[in-house]
């Protein structure tokens, strides 16, 4: 067994188990400190991987600022598991049936790919390194690439508006 | 053989780690000493001049009492997570230390020791992403404190860290632009041959000298822990030495963006006005590192100023100058940046 197996292997047991905790525990905070230790042992494989930016990106823009947010969210409504309402029975059917469905539409993407069976890539050249990744989004994707673009920005101001439209616009920033 | 590792490697990495966290450790116990006498000269004081000679045992005292203090953990709060929250801080404080060229190379028992612990292609990336987790420390930290003020006090500090790491991302993208590389070491060496980063980008530095004030929580932005309004902030709670933790990671986080700020955009250990490549390997690579500690000590000396010249911001002040001041210059400084790459590359034709 190579290092880079073990890393693996370890890698996905910490990965699964804090996915099953990010649903099975109580309390919303925990929740949330399980999917950053999801967020941290995906980006260990985006590394096996060979994929340096991604692996740093996911860290950077998920686990550092989106989990933030939500972790901040979480703890200025003050959210506990004796407050939080029983889910409906039903809505509980539905969250499994969906769940289900993404699950096998995942598992019959992953079975059709030709690396399917390759748990790590080593020194596959520099297909994950940015210069190249650059080059492929401006060059073969630019196009794709500038439409996401324009759809962030669009949410962006789309979630400005809708926060503004809610308060009466104050003279200075809000405080905290 | 059921691993195949390079023992050598691994040892000569170890004892690196070892050595750059003891002295992260040491350097932040007498910033903390540091602290106190530019304190007291600013303010026309001593400072501590009982422990030893001018005071120099201070931060020994000031650990041993930390450790003797009694040691409170509230009720009703999350034992674990309140325990979490200053391993978090220091752990993040410490992390970052490990993409820094400290040096060249030092050539000792027949190898070539790179005194950088891991040289990573994507560098600077990981610099600024363990810096986006260091909030978690403080969020933790003040919402298992189950105090109102510990939670405004985390609350602060997270939205203040994300308004922050946006000025600072797009004043970094600026500094990439130019040098074309995210690996530090990269950087240092190119650097060495030409003039220092700095030439090329005063306004990006000056835009990452105030995120990095920001995202240390000194002052004037240390509003997560501004005793006048939150009693203490994030650390209300705390006692004994967690307490001493949360402390003693903002020395070491200032001394780790004082290593970065000097990395990027001073030189990092490149000697002014000398040509290394013409002396010895060894003597070059240790004055590398006292010259990086010197430039160092004058960034610390500089944020310790600060903190004692200027008076803390208030909370919309600090929100107006993050979201309205400090992106549209750092969006402006890499409009203009990127032009001009551009059009040095068409060799300045338009």
């Amino acid at each position: 067994m190579s290092i880079t197996e073990i890393l693996f292997w370890g890698l996905s047991a910490l990965a699964l188990f804090s996915a099953i905790m990010v649903v099975a525990s109580k309390s919303p905070v925990h929740s949330i400190l399980y999917l950053i230790v999801v967020f941290f042992a995906i980006s260990g494989h985006y590394v096996l991987l060979n994929a340096q930016f991604l692996a740093i990106v996911n860290i950077i823009v998920y686990a550092g600022a989106i989990m933030v947010l939500f972790l901040f969210v979480v703890m200025l409504m003050n959210l506990n598991a004796e407050s939080e309402p029983k889910k409906h029975r039903m809505m509980q059917f539905a969250g499994l049936i969906s769940g289900g469905c993404l699950f096998l539409v995942i598992i019959s993407a992953i079975s059709d790919t030709q690396h399917a069976s390759n748990m790590v890539q080593m020194s596959t050249g520099g297909d994950g390194l940015i210069k190249n990744l650059g080059k492929v989004l401006f060059k073969d994707y630019v196009l794709p690439f500038e439409i996401s673009s324009v759809l962030f920005l669009s949410a962006m101001i789309g979630a400005v508006v809708i926060g503004k439209k809610e308060s009466p616009p104050t003279p200075k920033g809000g405080d905290l | 053989m059921l691993l195949a590792i390079d023992f050598a490697l691994i040892i000569e990495k170890l004892v690196l780690i070892v050595i750059v966290v003891m002295a992260s450790l040491l350097i932040a116990m007498y910033a903390t000493y540091g602290e106190r006498k530019i304190a007291a000269i600013l303010q026309d004081r001593r400072g501590p001049n009982r422990a030893g000679p001018f005071g120099i045992l201070q931060p020994v005292a000031d650990g041993l009492k930390l450790f003797f203090k009694e040691e409170i953990i509230p009720d009703f709060s999350s034992k674990f997570l309140f325990i979490l929250g200053p391993s978090l801080a220091m752990m993040t404080a410490i992390m970052t230390s490990a993409v820094v060229p400290w040096g060249g190379k030092v050539h000792l028992f027949d190898r070539d020791i790179s005194l950088q612990i891991a040289d990573v292609n994507v560098g600077i990336l990981y610099v600024f992403a363990v810096v986006s987790m260091g909030v978690y420390g403080i969020m933790i930290g003040g919402w298992a404190s189950n105090n109102k003020y510990s939670l405004m006090g985390a609350l602060r500090a997270a939205s203040q860290i994300i308004s922050y790491e946006l000025a600072m991302g797009i004043s970094i993208i600026a500094l990439l632009m130019v040098t074309g590389s995210l690996s530090l070491k990269e950087m240092v060496v190119q650097q060495q041959g030409s003039l220092w980063n700095i030439c090329y980008q005063p306004l990006g530095f000056f835009i990452f000298l105030i995120c990095a004030f920001a995202e240390c929580n000194r002052a004037p932005f240390d509003l997560a822990e501004a005793e006048s309004e939150l009693i203490g902030g994030y650390h209300t709670e705390y006692s004994s030495m967690k307490l001493g933790f949360y402390l003693f990671s903002e020395y070491i986080n200032m001394f780790i963006s004082s290593v970065i700020m000097s990395t990027l955009y001073f030189g990092g250990y490149d000697i002014p006005f000398v040509n290394e490549a013409l002396y010895d390997q060894n003597l070059m690579a240790i004055l590398g590192v006292l010259v990086l500690m010197a430039k160092v000590i004058c960034f610390i000396f500089f944020f310790m100023w600060v903190r004692w010249t200027i008076p803390r911001f208030r909370y919309d002040q600090l929100m107006n100058l993050g979201w309205r001041i400090l992106i549209p210059l750092a969006l402006f400084n890499m409009l203009v940046t990127g032009a001009l790459v551009l059009l040095k590359q068409n060799n300045w034709h338009f």
